[in-house]
């Protein structure tokens, strides 16, 4: 089957093929991301340190073990959760711009880590051997995407989503309805950081080169970019957002100097005119429904049978 | 022993105390009522009761456990449930995920079982929560609105709401702050019957009102507090025609 994907894939456009690994890998950042900001509340600007964390461990995984990179792919992400939980657990405590300036100060910590250690070959950056996987790279990236995009949309409409989303809306009342406010926020920043593990992961093993001075806080801005442009909370958002904004860069190559401006002048545009983002507040379930001329809305439990 | 007792419980904040050593306590199945002047520390005990504030002094107990000090979640697992002053409801969610919420702590999946949703166990839970959750809204009666973002409702039934929130925690206390602030006459007499009903299911309510019509017409026993000191403690009758109440209301020489 390797050998038919690989056919499969070889035999697409390499450009466009870069730009869908593109998207896949924007998806998985964003989508975690959009766990600690769009349904925790907690304004992280410090997700691309998260996600060099999870490219270095998973690259050195790859040099210095032989193991198979699913395995790779699932230490590399609990690696970087756990360092999530470790920084989470004395700055989730503070809220808002707070919070923000923490996170802000800990992806720079990172970064200067990263360009000091030996083992990361400092400010010359990691040199990635390919990963150890029959399946070639595009698909293991979209397969973690569609994986992503699935336990995100899950946890979003479960019990333990619904105490994220009572922390987002209010502490002090999640809290009396019995919500433990940290055990809760670091839970949220585990997953968030996880995903932004495997995204890191994906993106050294694809580029095959990773820098310290990539994960910089132009990454976590334009990472919190999707999420908003695509609607706070929003999982469908989330993947519209990243779409869009890992894309434009190229599809406004034609403009050449002036994509940059473009690019900043479509993000002014549409906070202006949808400022809760593309999807915020939009039950997509429902718009699909109704735009396939179905009732929305599932019929209520009553737990009566004859009702 | 009454199932929530307050010992000589004090707070201080910077030199102001708030609540100055008040002793309360709260019988099994009764509806008890705090009243006082603006100011007087009635939301404050309400906070201490819920954990939000750690009394300086004295201690809390409910059913017998010491409750005073320990975290608002906790306390709230206990089974105790409360609505708030100013309402704060999860605004954007919907009705029912409102209710949903109250009922957390009837309910274990976490992350794990979000993402295993398909799970037998996951699946049953998640199911019940929500026969709960629909149980709690008939008795305020708002299943109808249960797809509507709860900030989309008109003010007295987001107070409603508020109330089947707190009550899909199953407590076994219900503190109601101001049940029936800015309510017009009919949406008051229609709460003090779902109260009453409430009550009749075994609950005990403690509730903290300014109208005095509404009080005198449904507690059991109303504590009055003036600038964090309780001055009276009794039964509707006896706080009615009690010297210090009056005087804490209306000043010096209005009773004649």
């Amino acid at each position: 089957m390797g050998a038919a994907l690989h056919n499969f894939v070889g035999g697409m456009d390499p450009y466009f093929l870069q730009i869908l690994v593109n998207i896949g890998i924007a998806i998985i950042l964003a989508l975690g991301l959009n766990v600690i900001t769009g349904l925790t509340g907690q304004l992280s600007l410090g997700h691309a340190a998260f996600m060099s964390v999870g490219a270095f461990a998973s690259a050195l995984l790859t040099i210095k073990t032989g193991l198979p990179f699913s395995l790779n792919l699932l230490l590399a992400g609990s690696f970087t959760a756990l360092i999530g939980i470790l920084i989470g657990f004395p700055i989730l405590r503070l809220t808002g711009d707070y919070l923000a300036i923490c996170t802000l100060g800990f992806a720079e910590i990172v970064k200067v880590v990263f360009l000091n250690l030996d083992i990361t070959n400092r400010a010359l950056g990691l040199t990635v051997p390919p990963a150890k996987t029959d399946i070639p790279m595009p698909i293991v990236v979209w397969i973690c995407a569609l994986l992503a995009v699935v336990a995100v949309t899950f946890v979003q409409n479960s019990r333990f989503g619904r105490a994220l989303k009572a922390i987002r809306e209010d502490e002090i009342a999640a809290e009396s309805m019995g919500i433990n406010l940290t055990l809760y926020k670091l839970k949220s920043f585990a997953l968030g950081t996880f995903l932004a593990g495997i995204g890191g992961a994906l993106y050294g093993h694809f580029l095959s080169y990773i820098n310290p001075s990539d994960f910089g806080f132009l990454k976590s801005v334009d990472i919190l970019s999707m999420v908003v442009l695509g609607g706070l909370g929003s999982v469908p958002g989330a993947v519209i957002g990243a779409s869009v904004l890992a894309a434009a860069p190229e599809f406004l190559r034609f403009m050449s100097q002036y994509r940059m401006l473009v690019y900043g002048a479509l993000l002014v545009f549409l906070m202006v005119f949808r400022p809760n983002g593309l999807l915020g507040g939009v039950n997509f379930v429902d718009l699909v429904l109704r735009t396939l001329g179905k009732k929305p809305g599932l019929p209520l439990r009553t737990g009566q049978k004859e009702e | 022993m009454a199932l929530l007792e307050l010992n000589d419980v004090t707070i201080r904040f910077g030199g102001l105390t708030a609540v100055d050593k008040v002793n309360l306590q709260v019988e099994e199945g009764t509806i008890q009522a705090l009243i006082g002047p603006n100011g007087a520390g009635k939301s404050t005990m309400f906070n201490l009761v819920t954990g939000i504030y750690a009394p300086t002094e004295g201690n809390i107990s409910f059913g017998g456990e010491r409750i005073s000090g320990k975290e608002p979640y906790r306390i709230a697992a206990k089974g105790i449930g409360r609505t708030f002053q100013n309402i704060r409801l999860f605004s954007t969610l919907s009705v029912l995920e409102n209710v949903l919420i109250g009922a957390h702590t009837r309910g274990r999946a976490g992350l794990g079982g979000a993402v295993c949703k398909y799970l037998p166990w996951v699946r049953r839970e998640e199911g019940e929560l929500q026969d709960w959750a629909v149980e709690c809204l008939k008795q305020v009666d708002l299943v109808h609105r249960a797809y509507e973002p709860a900030a989309s409702l008109p003010y007295g039934e987001q107070r409603r709401l508020e109330i089947a929130r707190a009550l899909a925690i199953k407590p076994r206390i219900l503190l109601l702050d101001e049940p029936a602030a800015g309510m017009n006459p009919q949406e008051k007499q229609s709460l003090m019957q779902m109260i009453q009903a409430i009550r009749a299911t075994g609950l005990t309510v403690f509730l903290v009102e300014h109208d005095m019509k509404f009080v005198m017409g449904i507690s059991d026993r109303i504590a009055v507090l003036d600038y964090g000191v309780k001055i009276a403690d009794g039964t509707p009758l006896e706080v009615r025609n009690n010297e210090r109440v009056i005087e804490a209301y209306l000043g010096k020489g209005a009773g004649h």
